[in-house]
């Protein structure tokens, strides 16, 4: 064992095509603690856990992993899980149609004479249970769990393959709060027995509860590590580290002309329709007036975009009560058809998943959410649907051979000015853009900034959803930060600093 | 290639299936001896198929939103022999009957649609237990006996276009006219492109792609007139055909032209992202199975009749 740690990741760097996702990032973790790793959406912090599990294969990135001392060569999870490194991940893995038993065996069964032996794996299975504290019928079918149970009895499926490294990517990103204390108190009941727990979190109130040891990744880079004591954080470090970028100039100087409050929402309340009791927003109240950039500033899980799509027809969740104005007139809006027609429209932060269709032709994806405009006597009228693409295409400046060809065969950044186009086309005075960057190399972002300054411009109500602080410091003119389903602040953008924004993020005010 | 791209325009593998029809015909035609590519045979190939492509139609559209129906066959046995027994029962005519049998076909698409787009329950169980029911409907309410369906029905599984007019043009003339009337078509429409190609880009295009189309499809489709209209006295282009065509034309619009149709595309390519456009998809995934269902009995009716009894 070389100096009392348990697994040393030592100069990983891992690069994609185009992108450097790691470089030279060292990571040292001593047995039997439980050990946090946090950065920004983007990071890494995902990369770097999956060169560890070996999802990315031993030579297709640099660098050393060092595990009870011994130099490893993972070529794929089973690899990696026979070594007793378990990895559980932010969506969870197993099959809802088949019972607790036959998930945590999956692939593991144990077999005897060619057949399985159920009586030995039920056996195994209620001493798992009973490790994690769940007290369920091996036979139950996971989908009748809870999500928090399925989580525990994802530990129980990493402990049967006697894990000693076990990682949670974001295990409570999911959960409602007695969730969530019941899965920390069992992360320290782990320690006790010797395994070690790499948490990637950003909340970091979790973080100071369990963790003994903290890591920060920032854009593919270790920033700092920490030791925690006595379960205590320096939140105001930790938060510098994660965000302590310079900001350059990489937004477009604008003069925000700021008119009459166009959206109110106020005591907006959305409940998880997968999780009873967990709400998504808990009395979301906010404004936005015309010309204006609102921006919200959460982290993924925080319910920036269950808010936004609860706002956009109950397109998430569950709808518990609320009201919204527009122009001063209360509206009730209860079908994204509504939501268009009350001149919404709301650019989702997946844009091959939620966005497109990939199957269509950029035309006709441009006017695919107002078909009702180009209709001749009722009928579609193809030239009237030419003219509205070429119009785009000419304003967004869209690189394409013609506008009769497939959105899958654009970039990301003319794949997002296509998704705008067919939101513009709806005619919009509230725009909700979540995360519309995403994906973007540097020239299409900085043309999106500029575009999104313009539609400011015609007067519109501009919300801006991101989890990027710089992009919203540079962009809003008013932040809102969002932490577990709750506005925590209200800030306008000049006086804001990046070290506020996160610390209104990650901890409830 | 240039020119032929020209031509036919960028995308050539469009053209797979149309290029292996022809070396299908010619292939056929050459082990038959000449019997594929006869007036009888192409007569017949269409009234004897008919009801095959009038299922497609319908059935384009449920695969295309992700789904399948497997009752087609039931349906269309059921909504007929509802019309047979009320038809001859209540000596009803023979559009009352067919009336009849496109409610039934409305009614058990309403029924199947209702359970995938509101129970969630996948087309492909559904219409499984669909096929069971219709079936079991037929023999119930016919106790396992045929019925004969009113006689004018013959006609639209078997019929031909009447003969009338000169003789001089050596072919039935409803089918001449047939052919001609297509024939105009595709040159105005083809005319009409030319003349606005240059709306947008403000360069016209060239003329000669549009003069090579116009040729080819006017020798395809004049041929094809020829073979239909010159056959054995009495026979023409048959009636199923032209129902087809009829309904071939209406479904391009539908699918094409209308919203409904933009829709089925939309729920088809990302249900998801299709919902955050505002396409009603529980509605879409309705209408679709019930105009599949309407469609099957429709298929009975251009069903050939007289050879299949």
């Amino acid at each position: 064992m070389s100096d009392g740690y348990i697994l040393q990741m030592k100069n990983i760097t891992k690069t994609f095509p185009g992108v450097k996702a790691l470089s030279d990032v060292t990571l040292e973790v001593s047995e039997a603690t439980i050990h946090a790793i946090c950065g920004e959406n983007g990071a890494g912090k995902s990369t770097l856990m999956k060169v560890l599990s070996g999802v990315y294969p031993y030579g297709s990135y640099d660098g050393e992993i060092i595990f009870q001392g011994k130099k490893m060569a993972f070529k794929n999870i089973k690899d990696s899980e026979r070594a007793g490194i378990v990895i559980i991940h932010q969506e969870l893995t197993m099959i809802p149609e088949l019972s607790v038993t036959e998930n945590i065996f999956m692939g593991n069964e144990i077999v005897e004479k060619g057949l399985i032996n159920w009586e030995k794996q039920r056996k195994r299975t209620r001493e798992l249970l009973k490790e994690v504290g769940l007290h369920i019928d091996p036979n139950a079918i996971i989908k009748n769990l809870g999500v928090g149970q399925q989580q525990l009895v994802e530990i129980a499926k990493a402990l049967s393959k006697n894990v000693k490294v076990l990682i949670l990517d974001e295990p409570t990103s999911s959960l409602n709060e007695s969730d969530s204390e019941n899965l920390l108190r069992l992360m320290i009941g782990l320690k006790k027995q010797g395994i070690t727990c790499i948490m990637i979190s950003h909340k970091l109130n979790e973080i100071a509860a369990v963790s003994d040891y903290v890591t920060v990744i920032r854009d593919g880079k270790t920033v700092d590590g920490y030791a925690v004591e006595a379960g205590r954080v320096d939140e105001n470090k930790i938060i510098k580290a994660m965000v302590g970028r310079e900001i350059e100039n990489r937004y477009p100087e604008h003069t925000p002309k700021i008119g009459e409050v166009i959206l109110e929402v106020s005591d907006w309340r959305v409940e998880d329709a997968k999780v009873p009791g967990r709400m998504l927003c808990k009395n979301s109240a906010f404004h936005v007036r015309a010309g204006e950039i609102v921006g919200f500033a959460g982290l993924m899980g925080a319910g920036r975009t269950e808010l936004m799509r609860s706002l956009f027809g109950k397109n998430m969740g569950i709808f518990r009560g609320g009201n919204m104005k527009i122009r001063g007139r209360e509206v009730k809006i209860n079908s994204v058809r509504e939501a268009i027609r009350n001149k919404i429209a709301y650019v989702p932060e997946d844009r091959k998943g939620l966005g497109l269709n990939l199957l269509d032709t950029i035309r006709k994806t441009v006017v695919s959410a107002n078909l009702d405009t180009i209709k001749t006597k009722g009928l579609l009228d193809f030239d009237k649907e030419r003219a509205a693409s070429e119009k785009y295409r000419d304003s967004l400046r869209i690189k394409c051979r013609d506008v009769g060809v497939g959105v899958n065969t654009l970039s990301g950044g003319n794949q997002q000015k296509v998704v705008l186009s067919k939101w513009m086309f709806t005619e919009p005075d509230i725009l909700i853009l979540d995360e519309p960057i995403r994906g973007i190399d540097v020239g299409a972002k900085y043309e999106i900034y500029k575009l999104i300054h313009e539609l400011a411009d015609q007067g519109k109500a501009i919300i801006l959803v991101s989890s990027e602080l710089p992009e919203l410091l540079g962009m809003a003119d008013r932040i809102y930060t969002i932490f577990e389903g709750s506005i925590t602040g209200e800030i306008s953008a000049k006086e804001a600093t990046q070290e506020m924004l996160m610390k209104k993020m990650t901890i409830t005010a | 290639m240039n020119y032929i791209k020209k031509v036919l325009g960028e995308d050539l593998r469009q053209y797979t299936m149309v290029v292996a029809l022809a070396a299908l015909i010619i292939i056929f035609n050459i082990a038959s001896g000449g019997k594929m590519v006869t007036s009888s045979n192409f007569q017949n190939l269409i009234s004897g198929n008919a009801y095959v492509l009038v299922l497609a139609l319908g059935m384009l559209m449920v695969i295309v939103i992700g789904q399948i129906d497997l009752s087609v066959g039931s349906v269309a046995g059921f909504a007929s022999m509802v019309m047979a027994i009320t038809a001859r029962q209540f000596n009803l005519p023979w559009y009352v009957a067919i009336l009849i049998a496109l409610v039934i076909g409305m009614i058990a698409g309403a029924w199947q649609g209702f359970f995938l787009s509101r129970l969630g329950i996948p087309g492909f169980i559904t219409t499984l237990g669909g096929m069971m029911i219709f079936r079991g409907g037929v023999i119930w309410i016919s106790n396992s006996i045929s019925v004969p369906v009113p006689s004018e029905l013959k006609w639209f599984g078997a019929g031909y276009l009447p003969e009338w007019g000169p003789a001089f043009t050596g072919m039935n003339n409803s089918t001449l006219l047939l052919g001609i009337i297509a024939i105009a078509v595709f040159v105005t429409a083809q005319l009409r492109k030319f003349t606005h190609s240059g709306d947008v880009t403000g360069k016209k295009e060239e003329f000669w792609p549009y003069a090579v189309r116009i040729g080819i499809v006017s020798v395809v489709i004049g041929y094809a007139t020829w073979l239909f209209g010159s056959g054995r006295v009495g026979t023409s282009f048959p009636i199923p055909g032209l129902i087809l065509v009829i309904l071939i034309i209406l479904y391009y619009l539908i699918t094409e032209r209308t919203s409904f149709g933009r829709h089925v595309y939309a729920v088809g390519g990302n249900k998801a992202a299709a919902e955050l456009s505002g396409v009603n998809v529980k509605r879409t995934y309705f209408l679709t199975m019930l105009n599949m269902s309407v469609l099957a009995a429709v298929a009975f009716d251009v069903y050939n009749k007289k050879n299949r009894g």
